[in-house]
């Protein structure tokens, strides 16, 4: 589905990281580890198009990313969910609008009414539905940015951070949904400092655990 | 012509969700809505100074173009004489359909907005004119000029071409003037409903960001500011034209009034017809001018 290919990314002159290959098939469940400044959220901004390659190849479903139409990478990201470590929403509108903009700008949005009373109820933000996000704490904008992601049942779910502004019983509950996602088919990609989320999601499921160091992207160590 | 209509109405009603997706921008709607209103109102002005211009131009090529005035100076005791001799000339001229010795009370009622009722005309010595109309073919001019000098010495053809032309010449101008004066209002309502379409754009990157990010195509984005601005300069369009109109309507004399310029400015008829087409224009400057806008914005921001 997401092919990097002896990808580098360099900016304001440096590089990033170089010579990176990962691939995310159906099914797959990945941890993204790394020091911060190591390249975590440039690598997911890769996965999804927001940013191409200085050299390499990433391809979304054998369609490579360099000079992609947008409308085609469009049309790509509505197969891909993001959560963002700033979570991104539109502060103009209501909590319930911004769960379902997946679906509103695909054109879908009688849909959300089936998805949405069980999402918002999933994630703990029922009572905040009508709620604007910057009204939000920072653990319900994330639990909120994570119910977004998943509602158009998407192929792959990129997460960057999600469980770090959330207590640990809501972690493991998205902890949860991710994993039942990705048992029906899905992949998952997760960036994360969280070692805990990491020993918890790998008692549960088959995990491969990524470290991004030193500019290349390696196995992690078996203590994961 | 019909899957067009269907487009237009289609995007005229509009996705409330995608709508809602761009936040409300006041300062811009504000000053689309007062550009739209501004210009449409001096459309009003410009089309009714045109369609003036027009029916003078046409008043004056009508009135004049199939008539001519043979003007008789002699002595008093020759003047029956040399009219006669004009008129029998008249008749047998080819392209003359019928000739006419002015009255005394015609001439007075000529001469009465220059000299006052009371011209004692009979004292005075006035020319004697002779109204000349033309076949639809009209006549030679130089030909009855010839045999007039011939057979009544004191006759002057005036055919009005003279005068005649550089009125049309300037009506017609006026009127090429009021043209270029609503594609100018057009060109400019153009200008600045880019810029303030442009400055919402700018103003919404980060909308535009999320919008892309959830796989909004830029055509669904654009659409959203592009309905807005244009739902904005028809409504402010709208407002100005209605305004435009009862101004002009109030104008002293209207379009009615045949006998001066300044006061013939106005519409008559169908004319009103015309300021019909002022929204729906605008309207059309509006979706085009934000539509570039938005596709130039978006390629950049990409």
């Amino acid at each position: 589905m997401i092919e990097l290919r002896d990808v580098a990314y360099s900016y304001g002159g440096g590089e990033l990281f170089s010579g990176l290959s990962l691939s995310l098939a159906p099914g797959s469940f990945h941890f993204l580890t790394g020091p911060s400044g190591a390249g975590k959220t440039t690598l997911l901004k890769l996965c999804y198009g927001d940013l191409v390659p200085t050299s390499g190849e990433v391809a979304l479903w054998d369609e490579t990313t360099t000079g992609m139409a947008r409308d085609a990478l469009a049309l790509n990201r509505r197969r891909i969910g993001v959560v963002h470590q700033d979570c991104q929403f539109l502060d103009h509108l209501p909590l319930r609008d911004n769960v379902a903009l997946p679906l509103t700008v695909a054109g879908r949005h009688h849909e959300a009414e089936a998805y949405l009373p069980d999402l918002l109820g999933w994630v703990g933000l029922t009572r905040h539905a009508d709620r604007r996000p910057p009204e939000l704490s920072g653990g319900e904008r994330q639990r909120a940015a994570l119910a977004r992601a998943v509602i158009m049942s998407p192929e792959v779910i990129i997460a960057d951070e999600p469980t770090g502004n959330i207590d640990w019983e809501m972690s493991q509950r998205l902890l949860a949904l991710l994993v039942e996602l990705n048992r029906m088919g899905k992949a998952v990609l997760i960036a994360t400092h969280d070692m805990n989320l990491i020993r918890s999601a790998k008692a549960q499921v088959a995990v491969r655990t990524l470290r991004l160091k030193d500019r290349q992207l390696l196995a992690a160590g078996a203590e994961l | 012509m019909k899957r067009a209509l269907w487009t237009a109405l289609s995007f005229l009603a509009g996705d409330v969700q995608a709508d809602r997706s761009v936040p409300p921008t006041g300062f811009t709607a504000r000053l689309t809505l007062l550009t739209a209103a501004a210009m449409a109102l001096l459309t009003v002005f410009a089309l009714s100074l045109s369609l003036a211009t027009g029916r003078l131009a046409a008043r004056w090529s009508d009135d004049l173009a199939q008539t001519s005035t043979l003007r008789i100076s002699a002595p008093a005791e020759q003047m029956a004489a040399q009219t006669a001799a004009a008129l029998d000339v008249l008749r047998t001229t080819p392209g003359i359909a019928s000739a006419r010795a002015l009255t005394q009370e015609e001439e007075q009622a000529l001469l009465t907005p220059w000299f006052g009722p009371d011209l004692p005309l009979g004292a005075l010595p006035i020319p004697q004119l002779i109204e000349i109309v033309e076949t639809g073919g009209g006549y030679d001019a130089t030909g009855l000029r010839a045999r007039m000098q011939a057979e009544v010495p004191g006759a002057v053809l005036d055919d009005h071409t003279r005068w005649r032309a550089p009125l049309v010449a300037a009506a017609g101008k006026l009127r090429g003037l009021g043209a270029l004066a609503i594609v100018l209002i057009g060109a400019s309502t153009a200008a600045m409903i880019t810029l303030a379409a442009q400055s919402a754009l700018s103003a919404n990157a980060q909308v535009i960001r999320v919008l892309r990010l959830v796989g909004a195509r830029d055509s669904y984005i654009a659409r959203a500011f592009v309905r807005r601005f244009t739902l904005r300069a028809l409504s402010g369009a709208a407002v100005g034209t209605l305004l435009g109109a009862v101004l002009v309507a109030l104008l002293p004399g209207g379009a009615q009034a045949s006998d001066s310029f300044l006061t013939g400015i106005g519409f008559s008829g169908a004319d009103w017809l015309w300021l019909l087409l002022i929204p729906p224009l605008t309207a059309a400057v509006a979706f085009s001018a934000t539509r570039g806008a938005a596709r130039r914005m978006l390629e950049r921001q990409s």
